[in-house]
This record gives C-alpha cells, sequence and structure tokens, in this order.
C-alpha cells in the first residue's frame, strides 16, 4: 500500500504546487502508515527529484523519457494508473492546477474512484472512509466530501497547506518504464509561446494587481516596478483586460484565472463578486482605492482608502526601506 | 460536424449562499439559475461559431430535472440544434459525465466542449471525466479552437504562456475566454427556439463515486484594518510582523 503524488516538472523545476501535493501525499501517507511514493513523467535530473525527500517522499517513480514530457491527459492517465498499480497505491494525490484537474478526473473513471477535486486541508480517514474540505460557491462556502470508494483520489487546492520541509532528505529515484504504444499519444504541440522575465501568476506567493481606477494604460509603470520591487507577479481586473490595457492572460476573476497566493494587493479595484471569485483563496489581501464604499474592502485584512497615484509611489518607497533594513 | 456542449445549470454569481436540511442541501430559495458562465460564453457559443462557419449540428445536453428548462430554451435561442435532457438530480460529477458519455456514444459526436468549470462547485471534473469514459483526447485551458479535416489546432494556457497543439478528432475541449465572443439571444433566436426538439431521456445508470456530507458558510466576515494614505509605512510593517507575509 501506498499514497501516489502527481508530480510535475517545469524549466527542469518542480512546480510549486507540485510540491504542496508531494507534502500532502506524504502527510496522507503518515496518517494511513503508509509510503508516500510521488511519480514524475518526462525528462528531469535525478538530483532534483531526490529533493522531493525533503516533503516526506520516500521513493520516486521517474519515467525518464522526453516522449512525455508534452502533458497529454490521455497518456498520463496511463502511465498514472500503471504507476499507481506499481506502487500499490490507495490514494492518489494531484495538484489542483490545469494538468492536474484533468488528470485526475480521469483517473476517477479510469481507476472507478472516488475524487475529491480542490481540497484545502487535510483528509480524515474513518475505516475505508474518507471525508475532506473543499470550498464551493467560488469561495462562498466549503463542503466536505465523502469517499468511500477501494482507491481515492484528491487533488489539491493550490497554496492551501505549506510543507514543512526537512531540509537534506532525498527520496530514492527510481526507473519507471511504463509500457506505451504509439496510439497512447494523442497531442502534437505545435509551438510554445512562453512570456519570459515574469513571474507565472498561478505560482506567484505574492500578486500586485490593478483595475480601471488607473485610467489608462500608460499608468502601470509604477504598478511594475512596486512588482519588480516585491518579487510579485501582476495581475489585471477584468474590464482592464477587456479593452486591452493589460495583456489577457494577467486577468483574474470568475471568468479568468483564479489565484491564492499569501498576498494579493488590489489597486484601483472596486471589488465586484465576480473578481472576488477568482481572489478570494488569497491569504491576505490588501485593498487601495480612492472610494471608501468598493465593496472590495469588506472582502480585504488590509485597506487604504486613497489616491493610488499618490499611495503607490509612497509603497515603493517604503517597501525599498523595509527591503534593504532586512 | 456533429457538436455536443454539455450544459450546466447554476445559481447566478450574485446569489446568497444558504443551505438547509441541516446543512446537507443549498438553499434554493429566492435563487436565479442560469446557464453557467463559460458552458454559455465560451463552449456554447464557439460551437455554434464553428456550425456557422463549416455546417453540421450542435446538440446540447444537460443532466437536470423538468426547471432546468429556461436553461436549455437559452442554449437554443443561442443557435443550438437541438437538446437533450437527462432526467435526473445530478448529485455527483462521475454520475452526470456517465449520463453524457452515454448520449455521446449514441449520437456520434466528433466534438465535445464544455466549460472550465462550473461556478458552484468550481471542478473541472466532468469534461475529463467524459473523455476517459470515451476514451477521447481531452485539452483544457483552451482558449482558441479551430478544426480542419477531422484535426483541431488548439491554443491551451500553460503555466507562465501557451501552446499551440493539434489534436485528431474525436476529443473533448475545455473552453475558457477568449475562445468566443459571448453573444445574446435575438428576438428571432428566441422565437425559434420555442420549437426546437428537447428529448427527455432518463438516466442510464446510477453510479456515484462521491457524496457530499455538508456545507459551511464561513465563519465571519473579515475584520479590516485601516491604514491612512499617510503612513504607508505602517501597512509594510503590518505585511511584515502581523501578516508575516512578506
Amino acid at each position: 500500500m501506498a499514497v501516489l503524488s502527481f508530480v510535475e516538472i517545469a524549466d527542469g523545476k518542480i512546480k510549486k504546487a507540485s510540491v504542496e501535493a508531494a507534502y500532502y501525499g506524504s502527510k496522507v501517507a503518515e496518517s494511513l502508515g503508509t509510503e508516500s511514493v510521488a511519480v514524475v513523467l518526462g525528462t528531469a535530473d535525478a538530483a532534483t527529484l531526490a529533493t522531493l525527500g525533503e516533503v516526506g517522499v520516500k521513493k520516486v517513480l521517474h519515467a525518464n523519457d522526453a516522449r512525455f514530457n508534452n502533458f497529454d491527459s490521455k497518456l498520463y492517465t496511463k502511465l498514472i494508473a500503471e504507476a499507481a498499480t506499481t506502487a500499490g497505491a490507495k490514494v492518489i494525490v494531484a495538484s489542483f492546477n490545469p494538468n492536474g484537474k484533468l488528470v485526475s478526473s480521469r483517473l476517477s473513471v479510469r481507476l472507478k474512484a472516488g475524487y475529491v477535486p480542490g481540497a484545502v486541508e487535510l483528509p480524515v480517514f474513518t475505516g475505508n472512509e474518507l471525508v475532506v474540505k473543499k470550498n464551493v460557491y467560488s469561495g462562498k462556502a466549503s463542503a466536505h466530501y465523502k469517499v468511500a470508494t477501494d482507491v481515492k483520489i484528491i487533488s489539491v487546492n493550490p497554496n492551501s497547506l505549506s510543507p514543512v520541509r526537512t531540509a537534506g532528505a532525498t527520496a530514492a529515484v527510481e526507473a519507471f518504464a511504463p509500457s506505451v504504444a504509439d496510439s497512447d499519444f494523442t497531442i502534437v504541440v505545435k509551438s510554445v509561446d512562453k512570456i519570459t522575465g515574469t513571474i507565472p501568476l498561478t505560482e506567484a506567493e505574492l500578486v500586485v494587481s490593478a483595475g480601471r481606477g488607473l485610467k489608462g494604460p500608460e499608468n502601470w509603470g509604477m504598478i511594475e516596478e512596486l512588482a519588480k520591487e516585491m518579487g510579485a507577479a501582476t495581475a489585471c481586473s477584468r474590464p482592464v483586460s477587456d479593452v486591452d490595457w493589460r495583456p489577457h492572460h494577467e486577468h483574474v476573476g470568475q471568468t479568468g484565472l483564479t489565484i491564492r497566493p499569501n498576498l494579493y494587493i488590489a489597486i484601483g479595484i472596486s471589488g465586484a463578486i465576480q473578481h472576488l471569485a477568482g481572489v478570494n483563496g488569497s491569504k491576505v489581501i490588501v485593498v487601495i482605492n480612492t472610494d471608501s464604499e468598493a465593496p472590495f474592502f469588506k472582502a480585504a485584512d488590509y485597506g487604504i482608502v486613497g489616491d493610488a497615484f499618490q499611495v503607490v509611489p509612497k509603497l515603493i518607497e517604503e517597501y525599498k526601506k523595509f527591503k534593504a533594513a532586512h | 460536424m456533429k457538436i455536443l456542449v454539455p450544459i450546466a445549470k447554476v445559481p447566478d454569481t450574485t446569489s446568497r449562499i444558504a443551505f438547509i436540511d441541516n446543512n446537507t442541501k443549498f438553499n434554493p430559495d429566492g435563487v436565479t439559475f442560469i446557464m453557467n458562465p463559460t458552458d454559455e460564453w465560451y463552449a456554447v457559443v464557439r460551437a455554434i461559431e464553428l456550425k456557422e462557419k463549416q455546417g453540421g449540428e450542435v446538440v446540447v445536453i444537460h443532466v437536470g430535472l423538468a426547471d432546468s428548462d429556461s436553461v436549455i430554451r437559452k442554449a437554443l435561442a443561442l443557435g443550438a440544434d437541438r437538446a437533450i435532457r437527462v432526467d435526473a438530480d445530478p448529485t455527483d460529477a462521475y454520475f452526470v459525465a456517465a449520463q453524457i458519455a452515454a448520449q455521446a456514444k449514441e449520437g456520434a459526436f466528433d466534438l465535445i466542449i464544455t466549460g472550465k468549470e462550473t461556478i458552484d462547485y468550481n471542478s473541472f471534473e466532468v469534461g475529463g471525466m467524459i473523455a476517459e469514459l470515451l476514451d477521447w483526447p481531452a485539452v483544457a485551458q483552451v482558449s482558441k479552437l479551430e478544426i480542419e479535416n477531422g484535426v483541431a489546432t488548439l491554443k491551451r494556457e500553460v503555466e507562465g504562456g501557451t501552446e499551440t497543439v493539434e489534436v485528431k478528432l474525436p476529443m473533448v475541449v475545455g473552453a475558457e475566454k477568449d475562445m468566443a465572443i459571448a453573444r445574446i439571444p435575438n428576438m428571432k433566436g428566441i422565437m425559434s427556439a420555442k420549437g426546437k426538439p428537447v428529448a427527455v431521456v432518463p438516466a442510464t445508470d446510477d453510479v456515484k463515486l462521491t457524496v457530499i456530507a455538508n456545507y459551511a458558510l464561513p465563519d465571519k466576515a473579515k475584520q479590516i484594518k485601516y491604514i491612512s494614505p499617510d503612513n504607508v509605512g505602517e501597512l509594510v510593517r503590518l505585511l511584515h510582523e502581523e501578516a508575516k507575509v512578506i
């Protein structure tokens, strides 16, 4: 018996969301008195994978094969199912990120395994039954899901728990050679368009976001400067991306990206319910707005009622001072 | 080309969320139900755009009870040709996916387009499950979809960028922003929707893999701390010392 976590590599590194999934898998394994195993598909450096030991992984099944480098949900489902059999996994854990979501729902069918998408806490086991909490209604409520199937699948909402690391601990990396046929490959990647030099929003711990209150795209210099100082990603509200003041990939909210950073600074965003749906999982929310009646203040931890054009430059200065002192 | 679009019925985004029966059921009192936004704006509309360009048929499928009629009629008013309603209460994602996959098999569809996720359970489960039940490829986070000679060219979001990929039909596509421009049904569409066929079929099997034990509302509203715009340094201090996020 084991708990298997699906771990993804991007640009040679383990994705932050995957480290969280592996840690979650280790905690589940611990509570079940069993072993935490991870599966990695595609080329990766064995020394990098061994560091998964720091979050409690004992063994990494590594299919070190360049043909698996591109995410293909049908192929990955088959490979992870085989890894689950190899490891004797009764619980499979993935991140509730784009690839994790798709592969978990497919695995649920393939293994007839009850699946809880986007868990925000560790599960509680009673006999063969598992209960775990997830957010529903766009963060306006939560639900406890109950799963009693033989194999169980959980995807973990990013940034829901902070992995505790045991420095220096290593996982054993074992070659995993699943059987594949040409017909298992269903996706051909024609081109990749990476946005370089910025932090991907979904992986960012700090996010600086701005909206219509900034009055025009020419005023984003100070937002970018603040983000750069803080090592934060930049985001924006829907109206701003709709009129192309900012690129569409920065749009957070119900119809854009859902993010859960440690800190979300909203500047000149009123906080419509559709926007909140995409960011209300953030640990700490700071709202800067001239309108003291802006609904966003109701969802904020810290608020400044003031003009962004005066507050943001001051914030940059104060942050620089803070950085110099720490 | 035959395109199937699963549509879900969800509480309107601005609804007040409450639960009944000892917090085991959603309270529908006074709630307006709508078609799930990404199903409507991107999946249904893109299917219709593809049909307008290349011909074929767009069928919407919904798993739900008779009170879902307005949601189905809206999809027909937007331009879907016909609808299938599986007459069952959708309580589990696998159950819903199994119903849709069974109808998809019967209808010999080339393409299934789903929305990004429903705004009630926020899960994006059903699309992947249908794909696995049919043994089809699936691509999610798709912001662009073109079909030519039985091959789909898709732009999918990946961490820190986008990828353009090709997949042979049949397949399942998870649609999101930028895939289509949302439409509003016009009078002609609304009138013609009344005459379009809605087939009501019984559920095929009754396998459920999960149960929702109970729901809960957040404990209480957040307590906000206001900081004077003349004392921005205090915010930095609080973020470091109190919130511990920097």
